[in-house]
């Protein structure tokens, strides 16, 4: 018995149900380990990855919930529905890459791609339906579980699947029950109903150090940070977003706004996966004095309020976030603070989504994105030159050469050592255009009642809808 | 035939007034700086490239002008299609089936319990009128107009709930059943159906008091005491009974408040009816859930009130109703 914030909208791969893992019904190609690595599931083997072609050979003898065996033509079945325009699939654009996908045997798979993209690997995870299946309804899978039956708004109801290619789990039954309210999830919990639920830092204090309990705190690529209009006269600024980095005092936001549950942030690649970069790193407590140093050089002079000036310019900008997120709003509120310290007036507007849309070329946001899988996930879309002002990529209009070369190659080219050295001059760039102003990275809490092997944490995505720690349910075993 | 001339107003009204309605709430929609797609897409909309959501738009036919997207739903209605529900990812049609069933289920329980129990006690309270009894009972009747159902949802899970232990707090079943039995699902039901019946009953209760205290006072009530009748037949046969005919109408011009009522008791119960999804589609912009589900709404409305209407003329064939006499 599970307990879970957020219901999914559909069970169906195609429109956007775990594509990244954590589908206990489904499987994909490949799948990950705990750590994140890949490891074939319903492919043999995993592919190599050279230019614009894919051969994927697929498992022998694995078999739908209902029975039926699967073909290559339901991989292709699968791609197909999620490319198609008409059926409105939420992670088409994850797919903008693949050209399309052939079937010419009964176990061969081809994926045709537009451009040499490294990634594709890892966005094979998505589940596999059957072909001709109803993209409104639930389709069979291949995964270790099997649906017996959803109650919408109340919880779903999984068994094991008997004719499972892999490991059977040691959990026969499954139910997911969702309950969105903290909580009443948090008490549902405390009154026994739970096995394990996630819950926000501050609700999981309760069970802390409470026998049978085990609360697990899982780091995430989940960041947090400051997204600023680089066209602006005051953001645009190099010294201003360089003197925002050294003042802010990330470690007084961890401790104080996520309770203690979180790290500081200093770029877009999370600590803890093998693509950041260490190197680009910094002090989570505020180096005042040389915030002040960098204003100065720069022109930046101190006002009789106090407030700095350079050149009649007011060193002044709004700073939006969404009004309905504590947790950003909060950030918010530090920043501004920590920003009056050294003479910027940081003035804050809590806005809804459709306002932030039509001002972010103008004014700073308070964002979050982050994968932990591949470096070219977000990243391409946040700093190439090609997205400049298009949606919530990068509407700061970022715009640098370089930068748009070594994430062409890192997607372009599939050897990891290359690809390695793209993204870690990526994070070093970006952190030197102070492009972001990094704050802090989240850490998933969850509690689990009783003892159990198989709960391997790795760093999680921010999506809830791999149900991380909650979705290697699959490898739990009683411990005795 | 009185009824047939009822019925054939009311439809003649009806069609319109459904009509102004739909389309009110398309405009509505439309004027509203909530993006659809955005919503769709939920977290995704973050990483979603705007030409994606350009062609989602254009799949919806958001793109068209207001009056084109009115007439393809109208269309589209009249030929039993009433679309696919964005935020469910389900055809309309099938979200309103599986759910309407378990509102229905709430709704006439509480109809029900409120019109047993709120003649019950507004008999009784007129009947003792100024006693203490009568002061409790109207007492909490203005509290409770006073008290949002919401509130009173509340109130009740932490004390029967919470406190005492003794009701589940929400859903259809337990947590862990994955079939609904009854026993489990009575239970689930008390809570649900004790609010709903007692947040609405404060005006009938306070209703059927006043008639029944102004009957009470009629000579032929004094007439049946002076026969010598019980007091008992008095009250229930005679008083009561003529006290009943003008609650019928009222009855059915309460029915928008119990629709909203509903509402809010299914979204503190998690209760998985057609009421709760509304606020779910409201706030999802889901349109095509919305607008059957405003259209369910407003049949709802008018025919209860051609039922209060009908029912009135069948106990009172000298009433006049709108247009037929």
């Amino acid at each position: 018995m599970l307990g879970l914030g957020s219901e999914p909208d559909s069970l169906n791969p195609v429109l956007g149900y775990a594509p990244d893992g954590g589908a206990l019904m489904f499987d994909g190609l490949v799948r990950r380990t705990p750590d994140l690595k890949l490891e074939p599931a319903l492919a043999e083997s995993l592919p190599e990855v050279e230019g614009k072609r894919v051969t994927f050979t697929l498992r022998q003898g694995v078999t739908f919930h209902d029975g039926k065996a699967l073909t290559s033509a339901d991989v292709a079945y699968t791609y197909e529905q999620v490319l198609k325009v008409a059926n409105n699939s939420p992670i088409r654009g994850d797919y903008a890459a693949v050209e399309k996908v052939e079937a010419p045997g009964p176990r061969t798979v081809v994926f045709r791609l537009r451009y040499p993209y490294a990634p594709i690997l890892q966005r094979a995870t998505l589940g596999i339906v059957p072909e001709g299946s109803d993209v409104s309804g639930t389709p069979a899978g291949t995964g270790p579980y099997a649906l017996v039956s959803w109650s919408k708004g109340d919880k779903i109801t999984l068994r094991a699947n008997d004719r499972y290619w892999g490991a059977a789990p040691e959990i026969k039954k499954l139910v997911l029950a969702y309950t969105s309210d903290d909580n009443a999830r948090a008490t549902r919990m405390a009154a026994g109903e739970f096995t394990a639920t996630e819950l926000p830092p501050k609700a999981v204090a309760r069970f802390k150090g409470q026998p049978g309990m085990t609360v697990h705190e899982v780091p995430t690529a989940d960041y947090r940070g400051v997204m600023f209009p680089l066209d602006q006269p005051v953001t645009g600024d190099l010294a201003i977003r360089k003197a925002l980095g050294l003042v802010v005092d990330r470690a007084a936001m961890v401790s104080a706004i996520l309770a203690g549950s979180g790290g500081p942030a200093f770029g877009p690649v999370a600590p803890g996966t093998d693509w950041h970069n260490p190197a680009v790193n910094g002090s989570a407590a505020p180096d005042r004095a040389k915030a002040v140093a960098t204003l100065e050089a720069a022109g930046w002079k101190a006002g009789a309020d106090g407030i700095r000036a350079k050149g009649g310019t007011p060193a002044a900008f709004t700073l939006m976030y969404p009004a309905g997120d504590s947790l950003r709003k909060e950030l918010a509120l530090a920043v501004a603070s920590d920003a009056k310290q050294v003479g910027i007036d940081v003035r804050l507007a809590g806005l809804d989504w459709d306002a932030i849309d039509r001002r972010m070329s103008k004014d700073a946001l308070i964002m979050g994105f982050g994968s932990p899988y591949d470096p070219d996930y977000t990243n391409y879309e946040l700093f190439h030159s090609s997205f400049a002002g298009q949606g919530y990529f990068n509407p700061g209009r970022y715009r640098n050469p370089d930068v748009d070369r070594l994430l062409d190659a890192g997607r372009g080219t599939s050897d990891r050592a290359a690809r390695k050295k793209a993204y870690d001059e990526v994070q070093r760039r970006i952190s030197d255009d102070a492009v972001w102003l990094y704050l802090v990275y989240l850490k998933h809490t969850y509690v689990v009642r009783g003892d159990w092997s198989g709960l391997t944490p790795g760093v999680e995505a921010h999506e809830h809808a791999t149900g991380g720690l909650l979705g290697t349910v699959v490898n739990w075993k009683p411990a005795s | 035939m009185t009824w047939v001339r009822i019925v054939a107003w009311r439809l003649a009204f009806a069609v319109p007034l459904l009509l102004a309605v739909t389309f009110g709430m398309f405009a509505l929609a439309k004027a509203s700086p909530f993006d659809p797609v955005r919503q769709y897409l939920g977290e995704r909309a973050m990483v979603a490239s705007p030409q994606i959501m350009a062609e989602i738009r254009a799949n919806w036919g958001l793109d068209r002008p207001l009056a084109e997207q009115y007439a393809t739903w109208l269309g589209n209605l009249l030929t039993g299609d009433l679309g696919e529900s964005r935020s469910l990812r389900l055809p309309v049609a099938q979200v309103i089936g599986e759910r309407l069933g378990w509102t229905l289920l709430v709704v006439g329980c509480a109809l029900v319990l409120m019109l047993v129990a709120g003649l019950a006690a507004g008999t009784l309270a007129a009947w003792r009128r100024d006693s203490w009894l009568d002061r409790l009972v109207t007492g909490t009747a203005y509290t409770n107009e006073a008290a949002p159902v919401f509130w009173v949802g509340l109130l009740a899970i932490w004390v029967f709930s919470v406190t005492l232990g003794l009701l589940p707090a929400g859903g259809l079943t337990d947590a862990a059943s994955a079939t609904v039995t009854l026993p489990d699902l009575l239970r689930h039901l008390v809570l649900p159906v004790a609010v709903l019946a007692f947040s609405q009953s404060s005006w009938l209760l306070l209703f059927v008091r006043e008639s029944v205290i102004g009957v009470l006072r009629e000579d032929f009530v004094t007439g049946a005491r002076a026969r010598g009748l019980r007091e008992r037949t008095v009250l229930l046969r005679h008083a009561l009974r003529s006290a009943l005919l003008p609650f019928v109408t009222i009855m059915g011009a309460r029915v928008p408040e119990l629709v909203t009522g509903a509402i809010l008791v299914e979204a503190v119960f998690s209760w998985p009816g057609v009421a709760g999804t509304t606020i779910k589609a409201a706030l999802a912009v889901d349109f095509p859930l919305l607008a059957a589900l405003t259209l369910l709404a407003t049949v709802a409305v008018v025919a209860g009130n051609l039922l209060a209407d009908l029912a009135y003329t069948l106990a009172d064939p000298r009433v006049r109703v709108l247009g037929v006499s």
